[in-house]
């Protein structure tokens, strides 16, 4: 139904192209006089008033129908039987005889006629449909053409309308943002009212399971985040401890030592690692290195798990490299070349210009890169889930099981859970958490770039 | 030619496949102001930082001839760029100094090339630098603000500082003022005069009358050929070249 909608509005908005621009071309021929804009302006200001009432009846339907008919059906149905159901299962099985008939063997006589309810609803909604959408048309083409006359501004319209579009566009985003938040703070809020607020920031056992009976006997739950926010600043540590070096020195060969060549072809190469799909780094933690990890701490003595923080960590922070080393190189380039000519000018060779000169000028720069990098890598989920194990050990040995807060968010949710019980809300609640500190660390991080970029230009 | 520091020769320069000097040749005097005009584009810049081999930084330029500062080739590969550098100080069109203290910019170059040896002795450099920069009065009190927040002339009379600071022979100034306001202008050909009587000067500009006031020799280069050289009292009385005549009676450029 919907597709063959979709094929009348463009067949709507084509004619009313047509429409609209043979009709200026006539009005003006009539007046003798030359329409203020070029005619296609006018054919999208008819344009524009098929297409955008359409547009909103199309989406009306779409969202409110099925949501109309159920609640009429069920109404009628309640009044028939006068007996409690429950309604989900009930509008299902009408709605599996409404659209196969096969299905009505054996159904009570109150839900076949209820299915056939269901089906001649939908009929009329469809006829009412297709008529609204002709209808709304032809209106907004009838509003349209009754301003396309020559002395009317179609173009500075047009820009108006297009303007609104924009604002329309950016602001989807924004809206859905300001919903992801709003939606994290009442869930936590729920998560809050049954575990206090102090015994997750502050107490240190994670134990989030609940007796699923009335009356069994395993264990209160208990929800103390500290260990798995010091599992994410093990394995963030330990990232940051591969990638920063690594990311800074790249950084700097590429923007002071290579030649141009060899930089327009090693920087795509290195963003490419940030490309890579996060599980693939987490499978190559799990397979390659964790074993590698493990046979090193035993020939050294120490008792490694199979999955560590050092795995996790070591492999995340070849994730973050290309971040680290093309955010810097863009901070190094940008430091004025009259900096490099006067210390180069003084006779500072150019390993004094890059510690001395270039480095102090471009720190801002780099520690904002640094510091997204970081959110980055707390905010990274698939590698630790692979690599870095689900035990929520209170440690700060890396060759050790840990756990961070975004394994914990997965492991919160995978199941067959409903949303109202401590452990699948405490999702929301590390959740909100993790984004309080990925925002302040990127506002801050964007804030330390902006004022350096501020300073040379 | 007893006393000529620096002697070029025959020197070609390209960026690319475009060539942008041609055959220059060019005897500069010790302790003499020598200035470099002629219209935009004529190469004079190019030359200029020949000969602290700044145009080493350009990837795409070539120089070839010769160019000696006493006596020495320093159109080489074995030529030591860092040693050339430090005797040859440059001031540069936009001043430029380090975002750091006013005491660090001057202290810089002491530093790197291990002048010093004690606190005492950097002090020393720097204030005395300042002070034949005749910039100390004014910044004598804040010497650890930050060089960006001198005002233009007092900046460009700071990276002069810089540049004296580890004691160089050459001084090259590439259009020191065009970023100025006529007062700093004033302020630094003054400067310059006095520097004369420690340093040999090279300087580009594109005033005139800039050139007629601190120099004592003139070099008209037009399109990347010198065309004409010689005492700037006769240059700007008396040109041999009628293209040097037309020049600096402004009928073009």
């Amino acid at each position: 139904m919907f597709f063959w909608s979709l094929v009348l509005i463009a067949v709507g908005i084509f004619s009313s192209f047509i429409y609209g621009r043979s009709r200026i071309k006539l009005n003006s021929k009539k007046q003798g006089t030359k329409s203020k804009s070029l005619p296609n302006y006018y054919a999208q200001y008819v344009l524009m008033w098929c297409l955008f009432p359409a547009l909103i009846v199309y989406f009306s339907w779409a969202i409110f129908q099925e949501q109309i008919i159920q609640n009429i059906v069920i109404s009628n149905f309640e009044f028939i039987e006068g007996a409690v159901y429950n309604e989900g299962l009930l509008l299902a099985e009408i709605r599996n005889v409404a659209n196969n008939p096969s299905f009505a063997d054996g159904k009570s006589i109150e839900i076949i006629n209820a299915a056939s309810h269901y089906s001649s609803l939908r009929q009329i909604s469809q006829i009412s449909f297709y008529t609204s959408i002709i209808i709304i048309m032809l209106l907004g083409a009838l509003y349209a053409s009754q301003k396309l006359k020559p002395e009317f501004h179609a173009q500075h319209t047009i820009e108006k309308y297009i303007q609104y579009i924009l604002i329309f566009c950016s602001s989807v985003a924004i809206f859905t943002t300001i919903g992801i938040v709003f939606s994290l703070i009442f869930e936590s809020l729920r998560f809050f009212a049954e575990v206090s607020i102090f015994e997750f920031l502050f107490s240190t056992e994670w134990y989030p399971f609940i007796p699923i009976r009335e009356g069994q006997t395993a264990a209160e739950g208990s929800f103390g985040a500290v260990p798995i926010f010091a599992g994410t600043f093990l394995v963030m540590v330990v990232a940051m401890c591969v990638a920063a070096p690594l990311g800074l020195l790249t950084a700097i060969y590429l923007a002071e030592y290579a030649s141009p060549r060899v930089r327009k072809t090693v920087k795509p190469l290195l963003e490419i690692l940030a490309g890579i799909p996060t599980i693939v780094y987490g499978f190559f933690a799990f397979v390659s290195v964790a074993p590698f990890v493990k046979a090193f701490g035993q020939s050294i003595g120490i008792d490694a798990s199979p999955t560590s923080a050092l795995a996790a960590g070591m492999v995340m922070g070849v994730m973050i490299i290309p971040f680290i080393s093309s955010l810097s190189d863009d901070v190094i380039n940008s430091v004025p070349q009259s900096l490099r000519e006067a210390s180069l000018g003084i006779g500072a060779n150019k390993a004094e210009t890059i510690k001395k000169v270039i480095l102090p000028a471009a720190l801002p720069g780099i520690v904002g890169a640094f510091l997204l990098a970081i959110s980055r890598a707390i905010g990274e989920t698939m590698i630790v889930v692979v690599a870095a194990g689900t035990a929520p050990n209170l440690t700060g040995n890396p060759f050790e099981n840990v756990t961070t807060v975004t394994v914990q968010i997965v492991v919160a949710l995978i199941g067959d859970q409903e949303f109202d019980n401590p452990r699948t809300l405490s999702a929301f609640a590390l959740g909100l958490v993790l984004f309080v500190i990925t925002l302040f660390l990127n506002i801050i991080a964007l804030q330390i770039v902006k004022r350096y970029r501020e300073r040379y230009e | 030619m007893s006393n000529s520091k620096i002697l070029a020769n025959g020197v070609d320069v390209y960026y690319g496949s475009k060539q942008a000097l041609f055959g220059i040749s060019m005897d500069i005097k010790e302790k003499e102001v020598t200035a470099l005009i002629g219209p935009s584009g004529c190469g004079k810049s190019t030359f200029l930082r020949c000969i602290n081999r700044m145009n080493d930084l350009i990837e795409i330029c070539k120089v070839s001839g010769s160019i000696k500062v006493d006596n020495e080739e320093i159109i080489s590969e074995k030529t030591d760029v860092v040693s050339l550098r430090s005797k040859i100080g440059m001031v540069f069109q936009k001043p430029n100094p380090f975002p750091k203290s006013i005491f660090d910019n001057v202290a810089y170059g002491p530093t790197i090339h291990g002048l010093v040896d004690s606190k005492n002795d950097l002090e020393e450099i720097v204030h005395s630098s300042l002070k034949k920069a005749g910039l100390f009065d004014e910044v004598k009190d804040r010497l650890n603000e930050p060089g960006t927040s001198l005002s233009g002339g007092q900046q460009q009379r700071l990276c002069i500082a810089r540049a004296i600071a580890v004691n160089p022979e050459i001084i090259l100034m590439d259009e020191p003022c065009s970023a100025l306001d006529p007062i700093a202008t004033a302020i630094i050909e003054e400067l310059i005069d006095d520097l004369r009587l420690n340093y040999t000067i090279i300087i580009v500009t594109h005033s005139m009358q800039q050139a007629a006031r601190v120099s004592q020799k003139t070099c008209f280069f037009h399109l990347g050929e010198l065309i004409e050289t010689g005492e700037t009292n006769k240059i700007f009385t008396n040109p041999d070249n009628t293209k040097t005549q037309d020049y600096i009676t402004g009928r073009f450029g």
